[in-house]
C-alpha cells in the first residue's frame, strides 16, 4: 500500500467517534459570526444593526482577491457588530445575530435529493464558489476560488481529493464520506470541470475501510475517478506528502502543487462545493468532531457557523470533570482554546477535550542528539539544529537550513525523547525569516 | 472550573523519554551480560558492579557538588556508561583501576563537556582507552573462559583470538565457540549471538536504526574479505573478524551512542563505513590487535564535520546543487 517516503510518525489512532452518525445541532438563540474566517483580508460587513437576515444571506463581503464571503447561518435580527474574543484570544470583528425562526434565502435548494446533473457553465462555477464563501476546510482556510484559478503558465492535470484525515481523533471527514458519498463524487466532477482535468484520485488512509469500499463501489462506474487507499502515517494529509504518496512526485521546495500540475482539495471542501454549485447553498454550516477520552458521547455534529462550541459539546455529554485542555482541531495541529464559548467557524474541524494528565507538556531536558526529530521530519529538515539557531536568533542561518520548508506538522516535537519545544522555536523562526524575506522583496521592487 | 492549559501544538507526544531509551539499551545488554557472567564468573560480577556503581556515584557527586544542579542519575545513562565500560574490561581487572576508569569516563568523558548530549566522545570508550594506555598489561591479559569461574584477580589467563592472529600463535577457537562467546576477551564482547539478540531488540524498539551497525559490519566484512581473497595465508577469513574483538559490541552498542554519532542517516552510513575501515586498518596494520575502540573514538571526532557537511535528503530539494 502506498504512503509517503520522508519521515512521518505513527500515532495512536484514537478515532473514538468513528462511525457515529452525524447529529444535527439545534440552532442556538444567538450566533456570533466572525467576519474573518479565512486566510486573507477580513470581510466588510454589509448588514446594519437592527436589520433582519435570512439563512444564507451575505453579511460580510470579500475584500480584494484573497478573501472569502461570509453568510448568515441563521435567520433573525442583527443585534450588534462588534469584536469577539476568538478562540485564540484575538479580538476580531463579528456580527451578532439574535435568532428568529429558520427562514432561508429563496434560491437555496433545501431538498435532501442528490442533484447529479451539472448544469452550471464552467465560467460560472468559480463565481458560484466565490459567492458561497468556500474555503479549504482541511485546516488552511484558504479561499477555494483562488486555489481553483491557476496562476499564469500553469495547467492542472490531476485533481487529488484529500480524504486522509490523518489527525488522530478526528472523524468528521470520514463520516461525511459515509453519509454524503454521492454528493462528494458530484463535487469532484464539478472540480474536474473547472480545472479541465480528466483524472481525479481520492486518497484515503486505510483506517477508513468502509469509506474506501463505498467510494470504490460508486466510482467503479467512472473511469476518471479513482480511489487510492493509503497506509497510515502522519502527516499524510499534508498536501506535499499526499501528492508524493499517490504520484511519487515531489513538489519542489518553495513551489506549489500547481507547479507540477496538481490541485489538491479536501473532501469536506468538495462537499461544500457540491452544495454551493448544485444547491446554491453558501458555507453556513460544517461537520465537526467533538471527542476526547473522557467525553461521554464522542460524536460528529452538523453545526451552524457562529454556534458556541459549548452547544455541540453539551450534546456530546458536556465538559468532563477531568479537563485540562480543549483543542480546536486535531491533537497534532489544533490550537488550545481558552474556553468553549467561542463560536464555531469555517476553520473548526473538531473540539478535542484532553484530560488533565495529558494536557501539560513534560519538562524539557538536554538534547541528547538522538536524531529522532530528524528521522521524523517529513520535509527532511534538521529540527534540533533549527531550534538551537532560533534560540540564538540566527535567522540567516535558519533560512539557509531551510526553515521555510517547515510545514509545522509537529512530528519533531512529538518524537523528541527530551520533550524539547522544537516546533515552538521553529514557528517563531519561520515567521521571522518569512518577514525578512518579504522585506527584502519589497526593497528590491 | 479550573484553568485550562494553553500551549502550542502538538498536544500529544510519543511518550519517548531519555530514560526509556537508556533502560532499553540496558535491557538489550542483559543477554551478553549473562554470557559474560557465565564464562567469566565472579570476576565479571565484581568488575561490572564496581564500574556501574562508581559511574553512578561519580555522576551524582559531580552534579551535586561541582555543578550544584539536580542529578540525573535516575535517567539510566550513568548506569549504561558503567555497564558498557565493564563490557570492555577484562574480568580480572583490580577494583582500583576500574574506579579510575569510571572517573575518567564520567568526569572527563561526559561531565567536563556539560553532561549527557554534549559529550563529543563516547564516555565508556574514553574510560577504556585511558586505561588501555595507562595500564597496558592489566588491560590486555584476559582470563580464560571457564563456566562459573570463582577466581577473580588470580584467574587463569588466555589470549584473545585477535591477539593469536596478530602474533601468530595458538589455535583459534571453533566457529561455534566464537558465536556463543567461549573465548578470551572483555566481559561483554565475546558472545556474538547474545549481542545480536540485543541489537534486534533495539531495532524493534526503534532505539537505534540499522544504518550505523550495518554499514560498519559490511565494511569490515568486505575489507577483510578482499584481503583474505588476495592472500588467505596472511589474512584470516572475514567472519573471524566479525565475531571477534568487540566488533559487534562496538557496532551495536558503542558506535550507535546518540550524542557521539551523526544526526542523519546519510551521515551515519559514512560514519559506519569510516569505523569499519579504521578498525580493519588498525587490526591488520597497526600496533594493536584490536581497533574498534580507537576507530569509534576517531569517528566520534569526525562526527561534527559530518553533521556540518553531510545533510539529510530534503523533500523537494532541487536536483542540481544550489538552485
Ligand atoms: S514541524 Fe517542521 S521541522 Fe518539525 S517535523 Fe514538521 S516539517 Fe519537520
Ligand atoms: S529528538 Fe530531541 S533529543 Fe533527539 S536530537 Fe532531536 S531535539 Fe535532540
Amino acid at each position: 500500500m502506498k504512503t509517503f517516503t520522508f519521515g512521518g510518525i505513527h500515532t495512536a489512532d484514537m478515532k473514538l467517534s468513528a462511525g457515529k452518525k452525524i447529529q444535527i445541532v439545534p440552532i442556538p438563540s444567538e450566533v456570533i459570526i466572525p467576519l474573518e474566517q479565512h486566510i486573507g483580508a477580513p470581510t466588510n460587513p454589509v448588514v446594519a444593526v437592527g436589520e433582519t437576515v435570512k439563512v444564507g444571506q451575505l453579511i460580510g463581503k470579500a475584500v480584494g482577491f484573497i478573501s472569502a464571503n461570509i453568510h448568515s447561518s441563521v435567520s433573525g435580527k442583527v443585534t450588534k457588530i462588534d469584536t469577539v474574543i476568538d478562540a485564540w484570544g484575538y479580538k476580531r470583528p463579528a456580527v451578532y445575530i439574535a435568532v428568529e425562526g429558520d427562514e432561508w434565502m429563496e434560491n437555496i435548494d433545501k431538498k435532501d435529493v442528490v442533484r447529479k446533473e451539472i448544469t452550471t457553465k464552467r465560467e460560472d462555477i468559480i463565481q458560484k464558489i466565490a459567492d458561497a464563501g468556500i474555503v479549504g476546510l482541511g485546516g488552511a482556510c484558504f479561499p477555494t476560488h483562488v486555489k481553483l484559478s491557476p496562476p499564469p503558465n500553469t495547467k492542472a492535470e490531476l485533481l487529488l481529493i484529500n480524504a486522509v484525515e490523518c489527525e488522530p481523533y478526528l472523524t468528521c471527514d470520514h463520516q461525511l464520506m459515509l453519509e454524503k458519498a454521492e454528493e462528494i463524487i458530484v463535487g469532484i466532477q464539478i472540480l474536474m470541470t473547472v480545472l479541465q482535468v480528466n483524472k481525479a484520485i481520492i486518497g484515503i488512509e486505510n483506517n477508513k475501510k468502509d469509506a474506501i469500499s463505498l467510494l470504490q463501489q460508486i466510482t467503479s462506474s467512472y473511469s476518471t475517478i479513482e480511489v487510492c487507499p493509503l497506509a497510515m502515517c502522519y502527516p499524510q494529509g499534508g498536501e506535499k506528502q499526499l501528492i508524493e504518496a499517490i504520484t511519487k512526485k515531489q513538489v519542489p521546495s518553495g513551489q506549489l502543487p500547481i507547479n507540477i500540475g496538481i490541485v489538491v482539495q479536501n473532501v469536506a471542501t468538495t462537499y461544500a462545493i457540491y452544495e454551493a454549485v448544485q444547491k446554491n447553498k453558501p458555507l453556513i454550516e460544517r461537520v465537526i468532531t467533538v471527542t476526547g477520552k473522557k467525553v461521554a458521547k464522542p460524536g460528529n455534529f452538523l453545526v451552524r457557523i457562529g454556534t458556541p462550541l459549548r452547544v455541540p459539546l453539551d450534546m456530546a455529554g458536556g465538559m468532563p470533570e477531568d479537563t485540562g485542555k480543549i483543542i480546536g482541531g486535531g491533537p497534532m495541529m489544533g490550537r488550545a482554546f481558552m474556553n468553549a464559548d467561542v463560536p464555531v467557524t469555517k476553520r473548526s474541524a473538531g473540539l478535542l477535550v484532553m484530560p488533565t494528565l495529558e494536557s501539560a507538556r513534560k519538562e524539557m531536558q538536554n538534547c541528547i542528539r538522538c536524531a529522532k526529530c530528524v528521522t521524523a521530519c517529513p520535509m527532511g529538515l534538521e529540527p534540533y539544529l533549527l531550534m538551537s539557531q532560533a534560540e540564538k536568533s540566527m535567522w540567516k542561518e535558519m533560512e539557509e537550513t531551510y526553515i521555510t520548508d517547515c510545514i509545522e506538522c509537529g512530528c519533531c516535537l512529538f518524537s523528541c525523547p527530551s520533550n524539547r519545544p522544537l516546533l515552538d522555536y521553529l514557528r517563531m523562526g519561520k515567521s521571522t525569516v518569512l518577514e525578512q524575506i518579504r522585506n527584502r522583496v519589497q526593497k528590491v521592487n | 472550573m479550573n484553568k485550562l492549559i494553553i500551549s502550542p501544538a502538538p498536544h500529544i507526544h510519543s511518550g519517548d523519554s531519555i530514560s526509556k531509551n537508556m533502560y532499553a539499551v540496558l535491557l538489550a545488554l542483559v543477554p551478553a551480560y549473562l554470557v559474560g557472567l557465565y564464562f567469566f564468573g565472579i570476576g565479571a560480577f565484581v568488575v561490572s558492579i564496581t564500574a556501574v556503581l562508581s559511574c553512578i556515584i561519580f555522576e551524582f557527586l559531580i552534579q551535586k557538588f561541582i555543578f550544584k544542579t539536580t542529578t540525573t542519575i535516575h535517567d539510566g545513562s550513568a548506569m549504561l556508561t558503567g555497564l558498557l565500560l565493564a563490557f570492555n574490561l577484562p574480568s580480572n581487572l583490580p577494583i582500583w583501576i576500574i574506579i579510575i576508569g569510571a572517573l575518567v569516563a564520567i568526569g572527563i568523558g561526559k561531565m567536563s563537556f556539560g553532561g549527557l548530549g554534549n559529550n563529543p566522545f563516547n564516555p565508556a570508550l574514553v574510560g577504556r582507552v585511558f586505561l588501555l594506555i595507562s595500564f597496558p598489561v592489566q588491560m590486555t591479559t584476559w582470563p580464560k573462559p571457564i563456566p562459573f569461574n570463582t577466581s577473580y584477580l588470580d584467574a587463569e589467563t588466555a589470549a584473545t583470538p585477535l591477539a593469536m592472529i596478530k602474533y601468530n600463535f595458538g589455535n583459534l577457537p571453533e566457529k561455534m565457540d566464537l558465536l556463543i562467546g567461549n573465548m578470551g576477551g572483555s566481559i561483554g564482547e565475546v558472545s556474538a549471538i547474545a549481542l545480536i539478540l540485543g541489537g534486534i531488540y533495539l531495532l524493534i524498539k526503534r532505539v537505534i536504526t540499522w544504518h550505523i551497525p550495518v554499514s560498519m559490519l559490511v565494511t569490515t566484512f568486505l575489507f577483510t574479505g578482499i584481503l583474505h581473497l588476495i592472500n588467505p595465508s596472511l589474512y584470516v577469513s572475514p567472519d573471524i573478524h566479525l565475531l571477534t574483538g568487540g566488533l559487534l559490541l562496538g557496532a551495536i552498542f558503542m558506535a550507535t551512542d546518540y550524542a557521539t554519532s551523526p544526526m542523519n542517516t546519510v551521515a551515519q552510513l559514512v560514519y559506519g563505513i569510516g569505523i569499519g575501515l579504521i578498525t580493519v586498518t588498525i587490526r591488520l596494520f597497526g600496533a594493536y590487535p584490536e581497533g574498534v575502540s580507537f576507530a569509534i573514538l576517531i569517528m566520534n571526532g569526525v562526527t561534527p564535520l559530518l553533521n556540518l557537511y553531510v545533510k539529510p535528503k530534503r523533500f523537494g530539494a532541487p536536483k542540481t546543487k544550489k538552485n
